[in-house]
């Protein structure tokens, strides 16, 4: 089975201002994303994640390497045929209704009447905005758009769907709502290429990871190979014990009322604050042990600490 | 179909323009102003309106071309709707025919709305329908077309400023340029008569759409000269938009 991405030693670099200055923006990707998987491309701002992303959909002529979609060249026809893209911050033609909107980018793969029809009726229902169909675009709020941009990014059924920042200025209802439609995507077969900041959404959904920083992909890899399931430290949250009686165990003690908070770094010491707590007569209200997260990483990755 | 569904939102778009109201509304009062101007004036009136009122077709049809060519395409860059229309199987040069040929019709709307205006006024001296006057307007709205051709070109790779005033320079050097001709004629051959020849085959010469004269004064008119200024328009946009197709295939979209 092709990969559905394959980009080979992709560079690029600009020369931008008054006085020109060669700024080299990719320095040299390689990474491959496999059909049906959702894959979560992250990095800092100005990383060149948005730049791969124009590099892919042909928006702008790499320097150097290739690109691969369903194993044809990524400026083929056939590979167009086969992608959808919402882009950052979307801005569509305002004077438009949500159905005239969807009819026009149909036109561009030249869906006949009925079919066009029923896919617009079907993607404005998947996305909820079926009451929405004869609304002007000008009066969607932010979250509607990036629904309506999603939509208009399916009008093909494409096999491979590229998101950039999909869940960026979304509230937490209309994240849960994008990132439940791109985990329907994935059931359904399709592939899913997508940045974002928000590191718990990536974390939730994506199969592998990509990390680039300074125009080079850092840290690739299936996201559980990359976090480990290793307890960092656990916190425990007790009442009924004075937090004197934590001293030595516990590394970091705060007193809020009758409760008392715990991080313990060792795993093996939190049976003894147990025991302890059960002998003073006191109450565990709460105890989470707390793993490694693709913050952790990606933290340590972009800084280096 | 791809090329006619970017020509149809392209009128669309154009069409909700205010600035293209705002010069109709001008026109409108140009070609009506023509009818005190023929009062203060000796000689023929009717000659005087039909004179001063192709003139504001063709003055008003060249801002609206340059002022709206202009802005459109830049729009679809700077607000990035051109990401998503080029991320689906949709040609570069397919953009520009589409922007260009929505441009095109939203010329013809306005020329149509303009020439009527001055049809009505000219019926209303005349009481007879001027056909002669459909060809001068016919012969406008073809140096229309180049000069949204052209206005395509330069915002094809320029800011919406800098392509107005690269359009109306086009425009006013193609309108100068004849000078040019009567120079070389004037010259004795040689390496200047040469390089003054190349230098007017490149220059645009928009007065061959320039019947306006002819038909206000009823003078004839050859036939050839019809067809030979019809190909030259013809040739000269294809010219130019395959120039702008050529630009916008390499360029980077930041």
């Amino acid at each position: 089975m092709a990969d559905a991405i394959r980009i080979e030693n992709l560079k690029k670099s600009f020369r931008l201002g008054f006085i020109p200055k060669t700024r080299e923006i990719l320095k040299g990707i390689s990474l491959s994303v496999q059909e049906g998987e959702i894959f979560g491309y992250l990095g800092p701002n100005g990383a060149g994640k948005t730049t791969t992303i124009k590099c892919l959909l042909g928006l702008i002529f790499p320097d150097a390497g290739t690109i691969e979609i369903f194993g044809r060249p990524h400026l083929s026809p056939r590979a167009r045929q086969a992608l959808g893209f919402l882009p950052e911050n979307p801005y569509f033609y305002d004077y438009l209704t949500a159905a005239e909107f969807l009819a026009f980018y149909a036109d561009l793969f030249g869906l006949g009447r009925k079919e066009k029809e029923e896919r617009i009726a079907r993607l404005l229902k998947l996305v909820g905005l079926e009451r929405a169909a004869s609304l002007r675009l000008r009066k969607f709020s932010r979250g509607m758009l990036q629904r309506v941009g999603l939509a208009q990014a399916l009008i093909n059924d494409p096999k491979l769907v590229i998101l950039d920042e999909p869940l960026g200025g979304m509230d937490p209802l209309g994240r849960k709502e994008i990132r439940d439609i791109i985990v329907r995507f994935r059931d359904e077969g399709k592939t899913v290429f997508f940045t974002s900041h928000i590191l718990q959404d990536i974390e939730m959904i994506c199969d592998h990871v990509a990390i680039i920083v300074g125009g080079r992909i850092v840290k690739q890899g299936a996201l559980q190979d990359l976090v480990s399931e290793k307890v960092l430290f656990t916190e425990l949250t007790v009442s009924g014990v004075g937090p004197e009686a934590f001293r030595g165990l516990g590394e970091g003690v705060s007193v809020r009322g009758d409760r008392v908070f715990l991080r313990i770094a060792e795993e093996g010491r939190v049976a003894d604050v147990l025991a302890l707590v059960h002998e003073k007569g006191g109450r565990v209200l709460s105890l989470s042990p707390r793993t490694e997260t693709l913050e952790d990483i990606f933290v340590e990755t972009v800084t280096g600490k | 179909m791809k090329i006619w569904a970017i020509a149809g939102i392209t009128f669309k778009e154009a069409k909700r323009d205010r600035i293209l109201y705002l010069l109709f509304f001008f026109a409108a009062v140009a070609i009506l102003a023509s009818r005190v101007l023929a009062v203060l004036t000796v000689g023929d009136r009717v000659k005087i309106i039909k004179d001063v009122g192709l003139a504001s077709i063709s003055i008003f049809g060249v801002l609206m071309a340059v002022l709206i060519g202009t802005s459109l395409v830049y729009k679809e860059i700077d607000k990035k709707t051109i990401f998503t229309l080029l991320a689906k199987p949709l040609r570069r040069g397919e953009f520009i025919l589409g922007k260009f040929l929505g441009l095109v019709l939203t010329i013809f709307v306005m020329t149509a709305g303009m020439s009527l205006i001055f049809l009505a006024i000219v019926y209303l001296h005349t009481f007879r329908i001027e056909w002669p006057m459909l060809v001068a307007i016919a012969y406008i709205f073809l140096e229309l077309v180049l000069v949204t051709a052209v206005a395509i070109l330069f915002s094809s790779f320029s800011t919406p400023i800098l392509s107005s005033i690269f359009s109306l320079a086009f425009y006013l050097i193609g309108h100068l340029s004849w000078g040019l001709e009567a120079l070389i004629k004037k010259m004795r051959p040689g390496a200047g008569r040469t390089a003054a020849r190349a230098l007017y085959t490149f220059l645009p010469d928009l007065e061959n759409f320039n019947f306006r004269t002819e038909v206000v004064h009823g003078l004839p008119i050859p036939a050839g000269i019809y067809l030979a200024s019809f190909l030259y328009g013809v040739c000269y946009t294809a010219f130019i938009l395959g120039l702008a197709i050529l630009v916008f295939r390499r360029r980077d979209f930041i």
